[in-house]
């Protein structure tokens, strides 16, 4: 029998087993490999030295790369915001008497492999994809238009993978406003606009925030849609992790780059903390 | 092995050989086996290995796409129906990939794969992974090319880690809508540098293809260069026109089928594949150089197994029918192994043997300037 102090911890043990396992555990592996040395033959001889920190730190480079990654990734979560938004919006607010199956249609494409759906964004995109074609079809443009390899179908391609997240953070704080309050605005001779805008916007500001928050992490991140969808000028820090650790063998190297993006994503949160409760989001959810 | 099983084999090779069944036939027939070993490869791989090494089994690692479906379809199941060894199916996407998941395994875990050159044969080698095969226990050895051998004997000290299996060539492809053969011919390697075709044209992501193309195009030797700075300011000036950097055949592939671009240097199995698919591709082989690839036995591995599994693949029955399939030529001999049209008409095939006229890779070249390439090209292909 448990005694009842312990009970608690007894409970959370399971989550906190996985999360030492399966967060904590692999983190600090990587943290210890940044300090080692890599012979010339690729094996790592354990070492404790900040060479690889120095290295990497100095070099302009690699602070370029992080410095794309992120501005792709803000792209991605306005773009994100704006056009997940209204769809939320109507989600919420729709009297459509099964909202579970809009939810479900929502994330049918999940159902699909992500580099499957990231393959056909080259079918749509591409000089004899959909867009090009039905441009060239209808007398717009006389010959195709660059739309893939380059930054613009990075972002499509983020943006199709993220919207759902954004939509349904946003739709979860949506659904959760007190109706009553918007009709109060109104009673008191509000437009529906201005009830929109200093009613239910402020609301619903937590599941918008939560959804970017999310967004611009999982964007900074990926890996699978600008390797297929960038082109030479695509740049991605997943990408000089990747390199470091499979193509150069360089454990070390990559395990700096790795915890490098880790810090930067840490920083950004902790900065959007500061301006924006996370405390708030969580609240958002609870509702 | 069974008496029964090997009877089966053997007519079933027999049918094939004298045209009672076709190609199509052969596949479908031996397809069927092939599920057993589809369900066994599958992300549930690890959890089965105990139980697969009970039942005699062996790891076999290949390059997806028609390399991979090439050996499913043609060795591993009548292998299994004679053996009785299954074989658990793995791909990777370059043999970088896969010397990392080697490097982070336990001796044993990967058995056999396919090694890309002898660049790729000699960094096995050296990094610890090389196991010694007993070669009187591949009898069908004798039908291979002795260049191939003596190429990969050369990096191991005389002893074989690897059986040559077949051979290619990286060259120029061209769309022969929008580039003539004649201009192929007269441009050569300088077509990769002309402004005309800038962002209609691609490349492979390779420490080892880029600065050889930008030395040949300089007037340098790629394996013995006089000024790597001015080769890596070519590889920066052709990165201006390039729209992809491809890292996979089937990417390769798509890039041509879907007309994005009209111009790359790829690989002659790749080219054959999309040229039997119907694109009107040209191919340049005396642009770039050609490389050797083998089935590279692991250090751990089960040898006899392993060995049954080689000897099975270079019998020159089923190394044709895999040549068809994957579209690079088999590195049996050819004045020993008839070959028929359709492996002498694939790109780059040798039919004298002795491969006068062709540029290897020095891998001892490659191997001490891996890290300063690799880092280099890394950077310049991100725009550094």
């Amino acid at each position: 029998m448990v005694r009842a102090e312990y009970r608690p911890y007894f409970l959370l043990s399971p989550a906190l087993i996985s999360l030492a396992l399966l967060l904590l555990a692999p983190v600090l592996f990587i943290f210890v490999y940044s300090f080692w040395l890599r012979a010339a033959n690729g094996q790592d001889i354990p070492a404790f030295q900040f060479g690889n920190w120095i290295t990497v730190g100095g070099d302009p480079f690699y602070w370029l790369a992080l410095r794309e990654t992120f501005k792709i990734s803000a792209i991605t979560t306005v773009i994100c915001m704006l056009v997940g938004y209204p769809t939320a919006y109507f989600l919420a607010r729709c009297r459509f008497n099964n909202k579970a199956l809009l939810l479900f249609l929502l994330f049918l494409p999940f159902w699909i492999s992500y580099i499957i759906r990231t393959f056909a964004w080259i079918n749509v995109l591409g000089k004899s994809g959909f867009v090009n074609s039905v441009l060239l079809g209808i007398g717009i443009i006389d010959k195709p238009l660059s739309l893939l390899y380059n930054d613009f179908s990075v972002i499509m391609g983020l943006v199709y993978f993220q919207l759902p997240y954004m939509i349904i953070n946003v739709y979860v704080s949506l659904d959760g406003i007190d109706r009553n309050l918007e009709s109060a605005a109104r009673t008191l001779g509000c437009t529906a606009w201005q009830t929109f805008r200093e009613v239910t916007l402020p609301l619903s500001l937590p599941g918008l925030g939560a959804g970017s928050l999310l967004c611009f992490v999982l964007a900074a991140g990926s890996f699978v849609t600008p390797r297929l969808l960038g082109g030479t000028d695509t740049l991605f820090f997943s990408q000089l992790i990747y390199e470091a650790i499979i193509s150069q063998l360089d454990w070390p190297t990559g395990s700096v780059l790795s915890l490098m993006l880790l810090l930067s994503l840490g920083i950004i949160v902790a900065v959007y903390n500061r301006f924006m409760s996370l405390s708030d989001i969580y609240r958002s959810f609870a509702k | 092995m069974k008496f029964g099983d090997s009877k089966k084999y053997e007519r079933l090779l027999e049918a094939y050989e004298s045209g009672d069944i076709d190609r199509r036939s052969l596949l479908r027939i031996i397809g069927a086996a092939a599920a057993v070993v589809g369900v066994a490869g599958g992300p549930l791989g690890k959890l089965t290995k105990s139980a697969m090494a009970a039942a005699q089994s062996i790891r076999f690692d290949g390059w997806g796409g028609i390399v991979s479906e090439a050996f499913h379809n043609n060795a591993f199941p009548p292998y299994t129906e004679k053996t009785g060894v299954k074989v658990v199916e793995g791909e990777f996407g370059d043999t970088d990939e896969f010397l990392s998941l080697v490097k982070a395994s336990q001796p044993g875990e990967y058995n056999v794969f396919l090694v890309s050159g002898v660049y790729d044969y000699f960094r096995f080698c050296q990094a610890g992974f090389a196991s010694q095969i007993n070669e009187s226990n591949i009898p069908n050895l004798k039908n291979v090319l002795e260049p191939t051998l003596v190429a990969f004997r050369n990096e191991s000290e005389g002893k074989l880690s690897a059986v040559p299996f077949d051979y290619g060539v990286t060259g120029l492809a061209y769309n022969r809508k929008y580039i003539s053969d004649d201009e192929a011919k007269s441009k050569g390697v300088k077509l990769l540098w002309d402004e005309k075709y800038k962002g209609k044209m691609a490349g492979y992501d390779s420490f080892q293809t880029r600065p050889w193309m930008a030395a040949l195009y300089l007037g340098q030797d790629p394996q013995d260069p006089s000024d790597i700075k001015a080769i890596w300011d070519a590889c920066r000036k052709q990165r201006e026109l390039v729209v992809k950097y491809w890292s996979s055949g089937q990417e390769f592939i798509d890039l041509f089928a879907k007309e994005e671009i009209v111009l790359s240097d790829g690989w002659s199995g790749r080219v054959a594949s999309l040229q039997n698919s119907g694109q009107d591709i040209g191919f340049l082989s005396t642009v770039g150089f050609a490389w050797l690839e083998g089935l590279y036995v692991l250090k751990g591995s089960p040898m006899e197994e392993a060995e049954q599994l080689l000897n099975f693949c270079i019998e020159p029955k089923v190394a044709i029918a895999i040549a068809e399939g994957q579209f690079y030529p088999t590195s049996l001999d050819p004045t020993k192994v008839p070959m028929p049209d359709s492996v002498k008409k694939l790109p780059g095939y040798d039919d004298t043997g002795k491969f006068e006229g062709y540029v290897w890779e020095k891998a001892k070249f490659w191997y001490d300037h891996q890290d300063e390439f690799k880092k280099e090209w890394s950077r310049i292909s991100k725009g550094g």
